[in-house]
């Protein structure tokens, strides 16, 4: 073993960093998200909103722009059919206006199975309001998994706020 | 760029070891050397009779500067076995005595050990070593393991290192020491890709960085910008493997390591998920959902079409190969909750393994073939193994959060994330297989989704 001989040329990009954390911004990124990851739903303006705006949708849904589900489920039950109905009627008053339906998943899962499941809600959300005549191609999904909580707390209160699927209209 | 390389000798001037092939019995260890203190949890140190290794600070035949972070090559050798000492503490086999409390060796004891001086100490192993200056800026770092009771040495190499490299040396050295007194294979000289994270809870930043083994030579590689998850170094370390938001919509990126650069790797209108290499490099597989559907794909990684592997409702996720490509390990929720299942790296043969109650995820195949470690989830999340029959599973952790679980080259340790109850925060952690040896993984601000590289060649 101790006649082995090896010659290799390893990429270390990290020898650059030589004086400990040298971080290099790299060239290209993604852009910000931003607004996308709205998920919260307070606009917090005392002035009556534009009506067809999300800041109307939001105050028209009076906490009906989300649907909550049960652990691990994905199903549309009676609360979440009436919230989607409203949600339907006001996205047929204004029939240029597209949506995304945001689907979260509690901390108490892994990571990607959240990220599979939170899209299984907001395609569940999505089917329900294209059945009650939504346009589908007015409505896209995306999933935040377990990335974007509500609430923060570590209990079944919290979870049960964090399991949703948020309807968010775009301006 | 600098394209560092490192060269290994066998040391001519060593005597080859012939003898003493079988790793030496660990004697019990009264009278231990005093210790320096841990800096990581060992939940059950006392059942085990660690071996004394002493390492003193590396000689050097003359104290110069050199181009290293560490100072001149006298700083560089008291470094060196500060290195070594923090890698063979805590994995539950040695009790390693670091240089600041031993006297330095002669440039001309390396060879020839006061072993009088050692035994007196209480030390059973002996790690010793020199640096000196090499071609050019570079350095020559020889490590040598003698057993003091036999007064006979067990090993040696030296390593030619780039100036940046030079803690490479060290885990070099590291890595022969413990192959040969554990008999198990090296895994110090080895990286480790995961996401740093900082924020409030809701709002989490998340970024893509690298480190060492042993948390060294830490480097952010995104901004933050936007939420990079899951990554995974390519086998031969040129490329990380990672999902990433663009616009709200997860994809899968490769960040290019010796171009600094990252390109899109695959887009969708459908979200993807669960980016993973083959063994050799050649192979993408990912996950899809369409219609809340979600089943795994496998792709070229240079591009091109890809093949759909599961097709059964539910989510299918999180492949993971066998180290020989053949068959991979993933999980689905097909009978009602996740599980672990088996299939054929084409698709075929598709077989559920864990049969347990709760649910179990995020399967990871040992890269020695032999285990499948994962994460059980009965509300508290575990970190269990169990062979890729599904039989003999076992817990090696039991915090309230433990996740995603990623083998060290060797297959002997585990690391995986805790996240702490309510404040959402998350640490890196490492366990071994026996599950006694556990220790936080430091970084510079909280961590998860680690994934550890191969050994490094």
């Amino acid at each position: 073993m101790a006649h082995a001989r090896l010659t290799l040329t390893a990429a270390i990009a990290a020898s650059l960093a030589l004086s400990a954390c040298a971080s290099k911004a790299p060239k290209q990124l993604p852009p910000d998200p931003g607004a996308a990851v709205s998920t919260g739903s307070s606009q917090g303006d005392t002035s009556a909103p534009a009506p067809g705006s999300q800041a109307d949708f939001v105050a028209q849904m009076m906490g009906q722009d989300t649907i909550y589900f049960d652990t691990d489920k994905f199903n549309v039950d009676g609360a979440d059919q009436a919230a989607l109905q409203a949600q339907a009627a006001w996205l047929q008053k204004y029939p240029a206006k597209r949506a995304s339906v945001e689907g979260h998943a509690d901390e108490r899962g892994t990571r990607e199975y959240n990220l599979a499941l939170g899209e299984r809600r907001a395609n569940a959300a999505k089917n329900y309001l294209v059945s009650l005549g939504v346009d589908a191609g007015r409505l896209t999904t995306v999933s935040y998994g377990k990335e974007r909580p509500v609430a923060l707390g570590s209990d079944e209160e919290s979870w049960a706020k964090n399991r949703r699927a948020v309807t968010i209209t775009i301006d | 760029m600098i394209r560092p390389s490192i060269a290994a000798f066998a040391l001519l001037l060593g005597t080859p070891l012939l003898a003493q092939q079988a790793p030496p019995t660990l004697p019990p260890s009264q009278a231990a050397p005093a210790d320096e203190g841990l800096s990581g949890s060992v939940s059950d140190e006392s059942d085990w009779q660690d071996l004394g290794i002493a390492i003193p600070a590396f000689a050097t035949n003359a104290d110069v500067p050199t181009a290293t972070s560490a100072g001149s090559t006298g700083a560089l050798g008291t470094a060196l076995a500060q290195v070594i000492t923090a890698n063979l503490r805590n994995n539950g086999l040695f009790k390693p005595v670091g240089p600041d409390s031993l006297p330095r060796p002669a440039f001309d004891q390396i060879r020839a050990p006061a072993f009088e001086t050692w035994s007196g100490r209480s030390a059973e192993m002996l790690v010793q070593g020199f640096v000196r200056p090499g071609d050019g800026d570079q350095l020559l770092v020889g490590c040598y393991l003698y057993d003091v009771a036999l007064k006979q040495q067990l090993a040696s190499a030296a390593w030619q290192v780039a100036p940046g490299d030079w803690r490479r040396a060290a885990h070099k050295c590291s890595d022969m020491v413990y192959a040969r007194l554990s008999g198990e294979s090296p895994f110090f000289d080895s990286r480790i890709a995961y996401i740093a994270e900082t924020g409030p809870k809701d709002r989490r930043m998340k970024r893509l960085a690298i480190m060492d083994s042993d948390g060294a030579n830490h480097r952010y590689l995104t901004t933050g910008q936007t939420i990079a998850l899951t990554p995974r170094y390519s086998p031969d370390y040129k490329s990380i493997l990672y999902l990433s938001y663009f616009n709200g919509q997860p994809r899968i990126y490769i960040y290019d390591l010796e171009r600094n650069s990252q390109r899109l790797l695959l887009q969708s209108q459908n979200p993807l998920f669960a980016p993973r290499w083959s063994p050799d490099g050649k192979w993408v597989l990912y996950s899809m959902a369409i219609a809340g559907n979600t089943d795994i794909y496998k792709m070229p990684a240079s591009g091109g079409a890809a093949v759909r592997l599961t097709d059964t409702p539910g989510i299918d996720i999180g492949g993971s190969f066998s180290p020989d490509g053949s068959r991979i390990v993933f999980e689905s929720d097909r009978s009602g909750s996740q599980q672990i299942y088996v299939m054929n790296a084409d698709g075929s043969a598709q077989k559920r393994i864990s049969f347990i109650g709760g649910r179990a995820a995020t399967p990871e195949w040992s890269p020695r073939g032999d285990q499948i470690a994962f994460t059980h989830i009965t509300g508290n999340f575990r970190i269990g193994v169990m062979d890729p029959a599904g039989q003999g599973m076992r817990y090696l952790t039991d915090s309230w959060q433990d996740e995603a679980p990623t083998w060290a080259p060797n297959g002997r340790i585990i690391q995986f994330f805790r996240t702490a109850r309510g404040s959402g925060k998350a640490s890196l952690w490492q366990v071994d297989l026996t599950g006694r040896n556990e220790r936080r993984l430091v970084t510079p601000v909280d961590g998860s989704d680690p994934a550890w590289g191969p050994l490094r060649p």
